[in-house]
């Protein structure tokens, strides 16, 4: 390239002075308007307790969950078993705090699946015109059961396992995901940027990687939150239902199935699991909410 | 007495940022059968100016700091929302820039108009009707009778402002608020929405506020322009006088920098720099950064809008050297 | 002078779904419509027109950033239409566009530095110390200094980011540069001042440019030859000074007399003509001249005859009936 030396532009000279100095990353101010978010930081310490719970389950938890203790059933929270016993007197304290691992592994594998997988369709169906017919039909007829009963037909054909339910839940929301991605990435495919791009002559893929995805991630991530959120409340319903992990594994499903027979005499049982669920979701729903107020352009825009 | 008189008007937004002053004091006056123009550019506050008249700015964010608004004899501010409603659309109504968001989708447009009327005047669905036939007719919609049935999604861009206007029209207000009305419309239909304001205005004897970016709208249109700047009325002259002798260095820079059909020139001159954004206006005079006769002592304070004569006044500390 | 950029027949039709949930077809939307156009190189050929009438269509058709659906294209002495992707992409280097929107067109996760290599990248440059000088270059000629290739679009103005858009597009050495209404998004006082960096980069580069607009005025004031198109047509192309003291086309005289003139003493209202009804959609033409309902001087054969661009001046291409009669 050969350009002449670059004359004085005396017009631009008041804009130059305002060229700000100091250098601001979009995502650092993100990350900075995240964090005086209320809402965000409320979600964050609810779910950060769940996390925290099942990261250090080995060290706040060391008794057995699964061991057996027969004298000591029924026990209620006190000093000695901080969430009481359960009908085999196995610690409840220790069987909550697994479940939140097991909750936990579910359900970043399936954000995790849904990421991938979700993204690549979406992607692929927003961007290809030609792919985009086929892609979408197999994803409404995906997307026309009701959610928990195709994931019950998915561990009920595959048996109950941790890894089915991962599985199964994964064959549920990547549809919707997919949505999400493809529906931003049409809209992103018209601007103006993807057209210089375009008209530099770039490829597909480059377009894709570097103007595209980037630019589609925001409302994905906001997605991912609220479906790791799903995705707890649906394990814990199927194993509730006897199709999530095997007994004795624990997870908050099968403690609460368990505990619903002696809800009168040993009401903690099934009201402690149930807490943590609780917390869960709403930590993860707030958190979402967050993500979106800061995230979504449109909403901030009205703001 | 004035129809409106606005004084020492003030808007503030509460923002991330803490309260960012939008329009500041902000005075002037226009009388029954006055077109007058306001005239600004992104920032300048001139769209806040009339919604603040209208109280349609949400509050909060928004907050009038001080400052008053009177219409007919009647103060607006502060006035409750019960009774502000009762003056917007029969005693002051607006026409907004963009008629494709401003017309409700899903109802014709003879709902929307005889909605207008019953929201103000008890009279009949039939004279309602009547009424709304009448507007439509007065606008120029041709054949208005079998197009009250009509969505707006089946009229053009320039037939729904039209059909704006007639809303606006329909309770027969004393003022009409038009903020941007022909920015989304071609050229030629432009000229049609233009000539249709001042017929109405030589007709009913209305007032009107057109708050516009364009220059050529405002020659076109006002009486008496106010030129406004990064929220403040930098220059307020009638408005041959103001293209004739304009004296702020803003107004000057505005008038040289477009290119006209009438004249040939080799390179136009530019206004240096850009808008400053509300949270970030330079001390003293606002236009100082931007201006080609900046002094030092433009910067230390805000220059107030002095009168040179009855009807023409600039806030600049240097018009007597320039003029 | 000869042709840099010339268009034969160019033909785009949309198709657009309609009609109902049960009975759906699909109608062709004549966005541009069998335009012959020449643009000489190192003029700046101005393209004005109202909303719908195809013009920014027009523009992306000749640089190929939309596939034609009918026609030819040639660029430099070469025919591109019909060029493969990978054949395409050499003569992309010569061909760029600059777009409205200051906002929608830089990818706000990409820093400056980032946006202007881009097309550098693309043609085989390495991210290092060398490309980055030509950005600094590029930066320099149009108006910012090297430290704005830090920052990202949000903390420039709409003045600012066009100016970044316009160093993304030059960075590769064009000879052709659509200018997609380059102005008419930012502020009236910035406008001038990315009007006359165009013009000095003009006279700098030797560019040619397509100046899309739908403002007569700053079309006027750039251009040395202007084409007026209505619905999807060309009507009239000449060098400005011949379309503006004396438009021949009932559509450019109806245009030109719309202007607002920055003389209240000379308000226009009542004096000069106005056309009234507004645009026919592209959806469904007007049969013969697509202006004849809206045109005072409509004649019985403007209803059924398409009149051809015809040469009633030296350089001065008209299509219409009075001009031309049958």
């Amino acid at each position: 390239m050969n350009l002449p030396d670059a004359p004085s532009r005396p017009d631009a000279e008041a804009d130059i002075q305002d060229v700000p100095i100091h250098r601001q990353h979009p995502a650092w101010m993100t990350l900075r308007r995240l964090f005086r978010h209320q809402l965000f930081l409320t979600g964050i310490g609810l779910f950060g307790i769940i996390l925290a719970a099942a990261i250090l389950a080995p060290i706040i938890a060391p008794v057995d969950p699964t061991k057996l203790a027969m004298r000591y059933k029924f026990r209620p929270p006190d000093g000695t078993f901080i969430f009481g016993t359960d009908n085999f007197g196995r610690s409840l304290w220790s069987r909550v705090i697994w479940g939140a691992q097991l909750s936990v592994v579910i359900g970043f594998s399936v954000v995790l699946l849904n990421a991938i997988f979700g993204t690549l369709i979406g992607a692929l169906a927003g961007y290809f015109r030609s792919l985009d017919n086929g892609l979408m039909r197999v994803n409404d007829a995906l997307m026309a059961f009701p959610a928990i009963l195709l994931a019950i037909g998915v561990t009920a054909v595959l048996g109950p396992s941790t890894f089915n339910v991962i599985l199964a839940l994964a064959v549920v929301y990547i549809p919707r995901t997919a949505r999400i991605v493809r529906s931003s990435v049409i809209v992103l495919r018209e601007m103006e940027y993807v057209q210089a791009a375009v008209a530099a002559g770039a490829g597909h893929w480059r377009i894709l990687r570097r103007h595209i995805l980037p630019n589609a991630m925001a409302p994905l991530i906001v997605q991912l939150s609220f479906l790791f959120a799903y995705a707890v409340l649906s394990e814990a319903t199927l194993s509730f239902l006897g199709l999530g992990a095997v007994p004795p594994t624990p997870t908050w499903g099968n403690i609460m199935a368990e505990g619903r027979q002696y809800m009168s005499e040993a009401s903690w049982i099934i009201t402690i699991p149930g807490i943590a669920l609780m917390i869960t979701v709403m930590g993860l729903n707030l958190l979402g909410d967050g993500l979106r107020d800061v995230l979504d352009p449109r909403l901030r825009i009205q703001q | 007495m004035s129809l409106l008189e606005v004084r020492d008007l003030t808007t503030a937004f509460k923002t991330e940022r803490g309260e960012v002053t939008a329009v500041e004091d902000i005075s002037f006056d226009l009388d029954e059968g006055e077109i007058l123009g306001i005239v600004g550019e992104s920032g300048s506050g001139k769209s806040v100016t009339a919604l603040t008249i209208m109280g349609l700015l949400p509050q909060p964010p928004a907050r009038v700091v001080r400052g008053s608004v009177h219409f007919a004899g009647e103060l607006l501010t502060g006035m409750s929302e019960t009774r502000l409603e009762r003056i917007r659309g029969a005693g002051i109504s607006m026409v907004f820039q963009e008629p494709m968001t401003s017309l409700n989708p899903v109802l014709t447009i003879g709902e929307q108009i005889m909605e207008t009327v019953r929201a103000h005047e008890a009279i009949s669905v039939r004279d309602q009707r009547l009424r709304a036939i009448e507007m439509l007719d007065r606008v120029g919609i041709p054949s208005a009778v079998r197009r009250l049935g009509d969505y707006p999604h089946q009229m053009s861009g320039g037939q729904r402002q039209r059909v704006m206007i007639a809303m606006a029209l329909a309770c027969r207000p004393r003022l009409l608020i038009a903020d941007e009305p022909t920015t989304a419309l071609d050229v030629t239909i432009q000229a049609q929405v233009l000539d249709l304001l001042m017929d109405l205005r030589d007709e009913l004897g209305m007032a009107i506020m057109i708050i516009t970016h364009n220059m050529g709208v405002i020659a076109e249109t006002a009486d008496r322009v106010l030129v406004m700047y990064a929220g403040r009325i930098v220059e307020q002259a009638p408005v041959a006088r103001l293209f004739d002798r304009p004296l702020h260095p803003y107004t000057r820079g505005l008038l040289d920098c477009v290119p006209t059909l009438e004249q040939d020139r080799n390179r136009l001159v530019a206004i240096p720099g850009s808008l400053p954004e509300p949270a970030r206006r330079p001390a003293g005079c606002r236009f100082a950064p931007r201006c080609g006769h900046r002094i030092d002592a433009c910067s230390a304070a805000i220059p107030p809008l002095v009168a040179v004569d009855a009807s023409h006044a600039s806030a600049c500390i240097r018009t007597d050297i320039l003029a | 002078m000869t042709a840099l950029v010339s268009a034969t027949g160019l033909t785009k039709h949309f198709a657009v779904r309609g009609g109902s949930f049960l009975r759906r077809h699909t109608t062709a939307l004549r966005a541009v419509d069998g335009v012959d156009l020449q643009i000489r190189s190192g003029e700046t050929l101005g393209l004005v027109g109202e909303s719908g009438c195809g013009k920014s269509t027009l523009g992306r058709l000749l640089i190929r950033l939309i596939e034609p659906t009918g026609g030819r294209i040639d660029f430099d002495g070469h025919e591109i239409t019909g060029l493969s992707t990978k054949a395409m992409r050499q003569h992309r280097r010569a061909m760029q566009i600059i777009f409205q929107d200051p906002y929608g067109a830089l990818n706000p996760r990409m820093s400056v530095e980032d946006i202007i290599m881009e097309p550098l990248l693309i043609h085989g440059a390495r991210a290092d110390a060398a490309t980055r000088a030509k950005v600094a270059e590029a930066l320099r000629l149009v108006g910012l200094p090297a430290r704005a290739a830090q920052r990202f679009p949000h903390e420039f103005s709409g003045g600012q980011r066009q100016r970044v858009g316009i160093a993304r597009a030059l960075v590769l050495n064009p000879k052709f540069v659509v200018c997609d209404e380059p102005v008419s998004a930012l502020d009236v006082s910035v406008q001038a001042q990315i009007v006359n960096l165009l013009q000095d980069l003009q006279k700098e580069l030797g560019l040619t440019f397509l100046f899309i607009a739908h403002d007569l005025s700053v079309v006027k004031h750039i251009s040395d030859r202007v084409a007026v198109m209505y619905l999807g047509k060309v009507v009239e192309v000449a060098e400005k000074h011949a379309i503006y003291s004396a438009p021949q086309h009932p559509y450019t005289q109806a245009l030109i007399a719309a202007v607002p003139v920055l003389r209240p003493q000379d308000r226009a209202r009542g004096r000069r003509v106005r056309i009234a009804g507004d645009i026919p959609s592209a959806l469904n033409p007007p049969s013969g001249c697509r202006f004849h309902t809206r045109c005072p001087h409509v004649m019985p054969i403007c209803r059924v005859q398409e009149p051809a661009l015809t040469e009633p001046a030296p350089a001065h291409h008209v299509a219409c009936h009075l001009v031309n009669p049958v």
